[in-house]
Parts: structure tokens; sequence; C-alpha cells
């Protein structure tokens, strides 16, 4: 989905051939979240980011998020957009820019100091295909669709990859597995930053793993994990005992008021998404 | 090679003090030369519990801000030759306890002692993590009840993470699980977390059970350490994990309900 490859640039040096380049430009495609305003009510929008954000403090964590006004361009409403970004700023989401939206709504957000990103043009016929090298996927950062009445989440490239073909593919770059084998202890939080999270000893309760990849926990998990916290729907939980106080992927989480179903409790258990449902199931030692 | 242990639990009143007077009386008893510190500063209570709160001239704030020294300081204990006591001040602000000039004192004491215990404050702020951060072995001092596990928990999660050795990459703080306050017979009814369960959350060795007794509350408020009392089953326990910490095999005691008797036995009792 993603990846600053092969993309044209411009060393400062070619034009300043004397001096040592200070500066080089790269075109690069990153890996951004966008927030789909769906409504010009931004009240509402508001309220309902604060309850997501208590459930998920980190989902963004200073990304960078682009708003997106396609859905409001209909109602071509005025945004106050410097208020929604003291109350992103406020919970650590940085506002990048905008994209879509009518011009008088882009007017604002370039005036509230935000930038204007194009609408990504439909897919270039597969002719133009054959001739670039097929973009790779980075695994972790793959995609995320959590929906909520009122907004959505989801990642994009910023812009359309325009590898130039003489160059070699780039391989997807992957974040070597981040490994714990220790106990994770209360108030501990291990946070596995674009890669997967394996722990080979126990988890306790008021602990907290997070990672943006999967998650394998090879004992007992008696606090929380968090998997695809950047919001990769398809990331999951292995747990050899299941045993948590809460477990959540790409956001949608469970927790376990009523205590942990005798079907998966202390057992070899998996946690994934199927749409917006956290599914757990044990999982059979004799396969 | 001398040796800082710290004595520490996160919560309060689950015996920490009681468990740092008799361990490093029952350390000097053995012949180690011993000296036990007080790191509650603003709510000191071992002078107390060892019965030299009389004997209080200089505290430890004093010999940090350099108005006497270590020797000024130190008070003889009065049951063992080989014991001493660096106590807390009871009026200074407790910010002066600063890591570097706590590095200082225990590097000074090291010249002359075998055996350093820090008696840690309740809490996971500055006192307790001043007496935790050169510690290179850790009595976990945990009742069986939930909180106090849960904070035990906490505090090893620290240890593990943010004492000195963990920070410099040395090899880890030897840890050791003092179960205290313990009552097999309310652990038999389900009312207490059983050593087993205490166990199985934290896993680390354990090095003793400290059997629920009054006679600790006499012991306190006579100023005398519990492992000093005569026939009591406490001072046996300490003595137990004392033996323990010196390397001998003593078996665990103190875990389980006197044995019923013959006649409950007959008609049905456990």
């Amino acid at each position: 989905m993603t990846g600053a490859h092969g993309a044209p640039h411009f060393h400062a040096d070619d034009t300043m051939p004397r001096e040592q380049a200070a500066f080089k430009i790269k075109n690069a495609n990153l890996p951004v979240l966008i927030l789909h305003l769906k409504t010009p009510n931004l009240a509402q929008v508001k309220a309902q980011l604060e309850t997501r954000l208590k459930q998920m403090p980190d989902f963004f964590a200073h990304a960078p998020v682009v708003l997106g006004l396609a859905d409001l361009a209909e109602a071509d409403a005025a945004l106050d957009f410097p208020d929604l970004l003291d109350f992103m700023r406020s919970h650590r989401m940085q506002a990048a820019g905008v994209q879509g939206g009518t011009a008088a709504q882009q007017d604002a957000a370039a005036k509230a100091g935000l930038g204007v990103i194009p609408e990504i043009p439909a897919r270039p016929a597969p002719v133009v295909e054959t001739e670039a090298e097929p973009v790779p996927v980075e695994p972790e950062t793959g995609l995320a669709q959590p929906d909520l009445p009122g907004l959505e989440v989801e990642t994009k490239v910023e812009a359309e990859p325009v590898p130039p073909p003489t160059l070699p593919p780039a391989l997807p770059e992957t974040r070597p597995t981040l490994i714990i084998d220790k106990p994770v202890r209360t108030g501990q939080r291990i946070h596995a930053e674009g890669a997967n999270l394996v722990v080979l000893a126990i988890v306790n309760a008021g602990a907290e793993l997070i990672a943006d990849g999967d998650i394998h926990i090879y004992a007992p998990l008696r606090g929380r994990a968090l998997a695809g916290a950047r919001g990769n729907t398809a990331a999951r939980i292995y747990v050899q005992s299941m045993e948590a106080e809460l477990v959540a992927i790409a956001g949608y989480f469970q927790v376990f008021d009523e205590g942990i179903p005798d079907e998966i409790r202390g057992k070899f258990s998996q946690v994934y998404l199927a749409g917006e449902k956290v599914v757990i199931k044990p999982m059979s030692s004799k396969r | 090679m001398p040796k800082v242990i710290v004595v520490t639990s996160g919560k309060g009143g689950v015996g920490k003090t009681t468990t740092s007077a008799s361990f490093s009386s029952g350390l000097a008893l053995r012949g180690n030369k011993t000296v036990v510190i007080d790191f509650d500063v603003g709510l000191r209570n071992l002078d107390l519990i060892m019965g030299c709160e009389r004997r209080v001239v200089y505290d430890i704030i004093n010999v940090i801000n350099g108005e006497v020294t270590l020797k000024q300081a130190l008070i003889k204990d009065k049951h063992c030759d080989n014991l001493y006591v660096l106590p807390a001040s009871q009026t200074r602000d407790k910010d002066a306890l600063n890591l570097e000039a706590v590095g200082r004192i225990l590097e000074e004491l090291k010249e002359s002692f075998d055996c350093i215990v820090c008696d840690s404050p309740a809490g996971i702020e500055h006192g307790a993590f001043s007496a935790m951060y050169y510690a290179d072995e850790a009595l976990v001092v945990t009742n069986p009840e939930v909180s106090s596990v849960r904070d035990s928990d906490r505090i090893l999660g620290i240890l593990a993470a943010k004492s000195k050795r963990a920070v410099e990459g040395q090899e880890p703080v030897k840890e050791h699980l003092l179960v205290t306050r313990y009552d097999p017979k309310r652990v038999a009814a389900g009312e207490m977390l059983s050593v087993d369960d205490i166990q199985e959350i934290l896993r680390i060795p354990l090095i003793g059970v400290i059997p629920e007794s009054e006679s600790v509350l006499q012991a306190s408020n006579s100023g005398t350490p519990a492992i000093h009392l005569e026939k009591s089953d406490v001072a046996e326990a300490y003595r137990d994990v004392v033996a323990r910490f010196m390397g001998e095999d003593v078996p665990m005691r103190f875990t389980t309900a006197e044995k019923a008797g013959f006649l409950k036995r007959l008609f049905g009792g456990r």
C-alpha cells in the first residue's frame, strides 16, 4: 500500500555542482490515516472521536491525519477548522491536510494552515501498469477501515506512486519481530511499532501489549493485547492461555465483564476480526 | 562481595518494616556485618520497631547534606553486635533522597558492611525508587490478597526495567518472594490466596512464608524485632528465611493448617 521507493527525485547537487547538497527532494508515498467526515456537524464528530479515543488513547499517537471532505462537498457547509485542529492536537492527532470538499472548504482549510491534497485519480489503465513495476505492499501497514457512524478512519497512500521503469523493484520493508522473554507485569506496556510481537512469558493483569502487526503469547495472557494498532484489520492475536482483560484488533475491542466464556477460558485461542466483530476461537493443538 | 538488599512491596502495611527489622537482625545473628536503612523519609518507623527511637540524633538526610559523617549517624542495635541502623528523617523534605547521594552512601557502607538492607517506603514514588535502584537482591513482601499481589507485580516490573542493574544491562536483580501474614486456615476456607496462587501470578522463587500472628504486633510495640521472640512461629519463619537467603536448603513451614485431630478425621473432616 505504500513505500518510499523508486520515485523520481532531484538531487540538489544537480543544480549546484560546486556546493555539497544541503537537501534533496524526493517523491514519497507515505501511509497516512484519512479521517472521513460524514457530517458537517463537527460537535458530533468531536463527541464520537472523544469516545473512540478513550478506548484507544494511542490510536493516533501524533500520526499525520488527512481530513476527508468528499462527503461534505454536497452540503457545502462552512467548517470551523481552527476549532477542529485544536481538538485534534489536544488528542495527539496531527492534521496534515484535507482532501476533497468544495473550493470554499479547501480555502478555509488552507487558511487554517492545512495542506490541500489532490484527490487520487483512478488507477491508470492496465497498459500503464505493465510498464511500471508493481508497488510492493508493506504488510504491517495494511488496510484499516474501522467504521463508526459519522466518521471513518482509513489508511491511504498520499499520492499515486510513479516508479520509473529503470529502477529495480524494492522489497517490502518489514521490521523485525519484537520478542519479549520476561514476564510483562502490571503497569508495563510493550509496543511493537510496525512489527509483530512475540511474548514468551506471562502477561499479568494490568500489563498492556500493543503491536501494529500480530501478537503471539506463548504463556497466559491476563492483561490487555491490542493487535493491528494502526488499523490493520487482518492482524490476529494468538494466545496459549486466554485469561485476558481486553483484546483488540484494529481498534475493535472485547472486554470480559462477565468473565471469559468457558469455551476459551484458559485455552489456546486466536483472536481475529470478522467484519466489525472481534471473534475469539479456541484452537486445537492436534492439527 | 557486599550485597544491597531491598525490602519492598508496593502496597503499604504488608510487613516491610517488620521484615526489614527481623531479616537484618537474622543476618547479623549469623555473623554478617549488617546495616539496615530506613528510606521512609517523613514516616519513619524502623527505629521504633528496632527499639532505638530514643537514640536517633542524626539521620540519612544529615549524611546526604554532609552535615555529619556516616559513622555519626549509624546507631548500634541493642540486640545484635553486628547490626547498625541508619534512620530516616522525620521532618526533612523527602526529595533530598536523591539517587546520586544514595549511591555515595551505599558505596561508603559497602566498605565496612557485608549486607545492606534497604527498607523501602510503600508506593512507587521517589523514596521507593531510591531504595530499590541500587539493589542486588530484592525481598518482595506480599500478603495473600489480590491487591497486594498486583502491587508486588508492579514493583517487580520496575525492578526488571528501571533498577541500576536493569538500566546498565547487568545481571538482573535477584528476586525473592516473601509471603507474610499468611493464615493457612483462611486459605483453606478460600478467603485468602494460597502460596501457589501467588507464585502462579508473580513467578519468582519463594524464600519464605511468615504466618499471621498477634506476636508481631506485641514485638513492634515493644521495640523488639519479631525474630527475637521466644517460642514464636514468626521468629522461626524469619530464621528460615535468613537461612535460605544464606543458601541453606530449609523445607517450607507454616504453609498448611495444623493437621486435623483423629476424631475430626474419623468423622469426615479434612
